[in-house]
């Protein structure tokens, strides 16, 4: 059986430029791209040259860790430029796309009879595998492990997040199937947590798994929070997340035997002129979606939303695990005695800006952080949004302080960056919560 | 906007790096942030932030003292007529005694803590912290209004260097600066802190009317209770506890009115500034041990008082809602916040009844827990941490 869980402590931030609920076509981009900066703690062994002709799911670069680990592409076509960072570190595999896309094939025939290694093996092969999230630490999923239990957070409560009863209409079919073969890679249990006061039609076919429910603001459709709310990790457990239109890819890809990345994704924020959702692919290049669609030309285009997302400029590309283009103002310009006299609402959890609060039912927000940061003073905020058993403020204490043993013992194992991600949106001292989190966790992995 | 931000463009080069003036960078920051909220946008992790910061959190505590403020300048002149003329003195002009009295107080205190902050700040080279806003208000307020101002500023630059730079400022000090400033000159100099000669500020010279007394009711309670006598309202200033509550008796500038300081409270909590639960603990508990000592009874005056009497004499309301709940020396766990604030009042009461030395008991009351509060939240994310564990072996 399944659990209820109503959570309290939490903060919708209600945003301007709210989608509508149309879902529209745009022009293929000319190029797509694989970002490996998008997975914690890869390290990239190319696998093809520039000049390369690749078909969708040809492998274009492996973890050098395992090498059994594919990243695939999302298209096929040639690839163009291999963009290369800081310390020749590869930022971008660019594939510049065949008008029609041609798709390698897969014996995936017969999956439902399929062993536990063979499901595996061809997830490896395809690129799929890099769907699944691993905790602790938010990382690429380790082949050789089974986990406790397998996650799916069945929707998503961010800011400007998308519907999913959206976007995966007529994925019903391909949720069912990857849900069958999450089955697969586990003996524990596969967990599909869903909204209590939200539709779950998308879902209807899916069976076998436990369904668990939770109520409240976000990030009640965080699967961290919902972990701990429902099995919490301890030390020593492995739990891997799912995204669930990534659980409809591996789906789709076992029912077809070809990796056809094809997403809904949603675009919204205040600079956008059509706020609504926009077929795509993964790996997609977000000029054709951006160009001419924006209201003015100083902003932000955020891969993900606003709290946790990172950004792209108007040519780059969607996030591997981005169904979200988030675009809102930017905020650099000076406030006269803003800290006393805010010139226009922002969103706040302070009541001492009232104006701000009641007045406004959506707020166009910016990226000016309201001020600079500085030591901690207030306390009692962070626990105000963190609805997860766990000390916020002293988590973060303890990483800053490197002190391995506390971190672990209040319960680092359990969170990722996502996870705190409003208590820096809240924080009065302007912390960046999410990046010194980050160092906690990868201190942790590298001690463990 | 426009014109005056192109102003501070102009000068901003002279204190940046290799500017005539770069050795008072930081200060100039601190003004023209103060002036401007800066341009600067967010990087990666959460784009969006809070409209809330330092400044503003810091700029609500101030305003809040705001009522205790005015209050004590009117009751320094009212104190002042009351010792020199045995009247009552006419509002503005007794205001405007307290002002002139008061106002030299204040800017000694902020001039002297502001300098060694933006000292300090440029030394580091961090940028000027707001705490001191606050401190530098509280300090005056907790002063007697008879206090000369060399031991104002000397006591303002011990706690501030003593009291909090040495452990690297805002949100890193162990205890609370303004009592540390407090409790300097009540151990330097205990002449100038208590006792009945201070609590009124008299030109040089001048001689107060005969019936004119400057005991307050903590020192009359307490040799009372040394002399073994009993309670009864006599003992009070204007014999009933209303004055008290009102404000117009004698004390430290900002600690009479209990009415003031809960407009204060008012203000804080709204604004969700100050921690309610440890203002509600802190009142809790001093009243808790009072009620302990009335059942206990007979003891004397101190035990006899009627316990919601403690919460409204001398400086614990001051202390409970602008010196107990000063987050960085308070505990800083929700769970740790009752239990530090409980046992204030409980330590304050304690302290009055059993101490013939201190009159008063909450200063050293919430000195002596915000030595303790690191102690308290250790316990609380002790409990956390076994929770945890525990979850392991189930």
């Amino acid at each position: 059986m399944g659990k209820n869980v109503k959570i309290k402590r939490g903060l919708d931030i209600a945003l301007e430029g709210q989608p509508e609920n149309n879902v529209y076509s745009v022009d293929s981009p000319a190029t797509f791209a694989v970002k490996p900066k998008d997975f914690k703690g890869l390290i990239p062994k190319l696998n093809v040259k520039q000049g390369d002709e690749v078909k969708a799911g040809d492998c274009l670069f492996t973890d050098k860790g395992n090498s059994s680990i594919c990243f695939t592409s999302p298209v096929s076509g040639e690839v163009a430029e291999i963009v290369r960072g800081d310390r020749r570190a590869i930022m971008e595999v660019k594939i510049l796309a065949d008008s029609e896309v041609s798709y390698k094939s897969f014996d995936t025939s017969g999956y439902a009879t399929k062993s536990r290694q063979e499901v595996k093996d061809l997830m490896l092969e395809a690129g799929l595998w890099p769907f699944i999230v691993q905790r602790p630490f938010g990382v690429l999923a380790d082949t050789d492990v089974e986990p406790k239990a397998i996650h799916v957070s069945g929707f998503d409560s961010a800011p400007l997040a998308a519907d999913l009863d959206i976007t995966l209409k007529g994925e019903e079919a391909n949720l069912k199937v990857g849900f069958e073969i999450l089955k697969k890679l586990t003996d524990g249990a596969v967990h599909l947590n869903l909204h209590a006061k939200k539709s779950k039609e998308v879902y209807a076919q899916v069976s076998g798994v436990e369904i668990n429910t939770i109520d409240g603001p976000h990030p009640s459709g965080l699967v961290g929070v919902q972990i701990n709310k429902i099995d919490p990790i301890n030390k020593g457990d492995v739990v891997w997340t799912v995204k669930p239109q990534h659980v409809a890819f591996i789906g789709k890809f076992f029912a077809t035997g070809t990796l056809n990345l094809e997403q809904t994704i949603v675009v919204a924020g205040s600079e956008f002129k059509t706020p609504a959702y926009y077929k795509t692919r993964l790996g997609a290049a977000v000029n054709t979606l951006v160009d001419s669609n924006l209201k003015q030309d100083n902003v932000r285009i955020i891969s993900g939303n606003v709290l946790t997302g990172d950004k792209i400029a108007t040519d780059g590309y969607l996030g591997f695990s981005d169904n979200q283009l988030s675009i809102i103002p930017e905020g650099d310009q000076y406030e006269l005695l803003g800290w006393l006299i805010p010139s226009y609402p922002r969103p706040t959890l302070s009541p001492s800006l009232p104006i701000s609060k009641f007045l406004k039912k959506t707020f166009k927000v910016n990226t000016n952080p309201h001020g600079e940061p500085r030591a901690y003073v207030v306390t009692g905020q962070y626990e105000k949004v963190m609805p997860m058993d766990i000390m916020p403020q002293q988590l973060v204490k303890a990483v800053m302080a490197k002190d391995l043993e506390l971190m672990e013992n209040l319960g680092i194992y359990e969170v990722i960056e996502e996870d705190m991600a409003l208590c820096e949106f809240v924080c009065t001292s302007k912390i960046n919560v999410q990046q010194v989190l980050s160092e906690g966790l990868e201190l942790m992995a590298e001690e463990s | 906007m426009k014109f005056l931000r192109d102003q501070v463009d102009k000068l901003k080069p002279t204190f940046s790096e290799g500017g005539k003036l770069s050795f008072l960078h930081s200060t100039f920051d601190a003004f023209e942030t103060f002036l401007f909220v800066p341009n600067h946008t967010t990087k990666n992790g959460s784009h969006i932030r809070d409209g809330i910061d330092l400044k503003r959190t810091m700029f609500i505590v101030v305003i809040a003292m705001v009522p205790a403020l005015l209050f004590g300048m009117w009751n320094v002149g009212h104190q002042q007529s009351l010792a020199l003329t045995g009247t009552d003195g006419d509002l503005l002009g007794n205001f405007w005694v307290g002002l002139l009295q008061t106002l030299p107080i204040i800017i000694v205190s902020y001039a002297v803590g502001l300098g060694i902050e933006m000292g300090f700040a440029q030394f580091r080279g961090h940028p000027v912290n707001e705490g001191f806003l606050v401190t530098g208000m509280l300090i005056p307020l907790c002063m007697p209004p008879d206090v000369p101002l060399w031991m104002v500023g000397l006591a303002t630059a011990f706690a501030v260097v003593i009291g909090k730079e040495v452990f690297g400022g805002t949100g890193m000090n162990l205890l609370n600066p303004a009592l540390t400033a407090r409790m300097f000159l009540y151990i330097g100099y205990p002449s100038s802190m208590s006792g009945d000669t201070v609590w009124a500020a008299l030109p040089e010279g001048a001689s107060t009317v005969d019936a004119y007394s400057g005991a307050t009711a903590l020192g009359n309670l307490a040799s009372a209770s040394s002399a073994g006598e009993g309670w009864s309202n006599s003992l009070l200033q204007g014999g009933s506890i209303m004055p008290a509550f009102w404000g117009n008796i004698q004390g430290s500038i900002g600690e009479t009115s209990v009415v003031a300081i809960l407009i204060g409270a008012v203000i804080l909590i709204a604004a969700g500034v100050g921690s309610w639960k440890i203002m509600a603990s802190t009142f809790l508990g001093g009243l808790f041990m009072g009620w302990i000592f009335n059942i206990s009874g007979g003891g004397g005056a101190w035990m006899d008082i009627p316990a919601f009497y403690h919460l409204i004499i001398g400086g614990f309301a001051f202390g409970a809602v602008f010196m107990a709940t000063d987050p960085v020396s308070a505990a800083q766990t929700e769970t740790g916040k009752w239990v530090y604030g409980f046992l204030i009042g409980v330590i304050t009461v304690l302290i009055r009844v059993f101490n013939p030395g201190y009159p008063e008991g909450i200063m050293m009351a919430i000195l002596l827990m915000n030595v303790f509060a690191p102690l308290i939240d250790y316990y609380v994310v002790q409990s956390n941490i076994k929770t945890r564990l525990k979850r392991v072996q189930a």
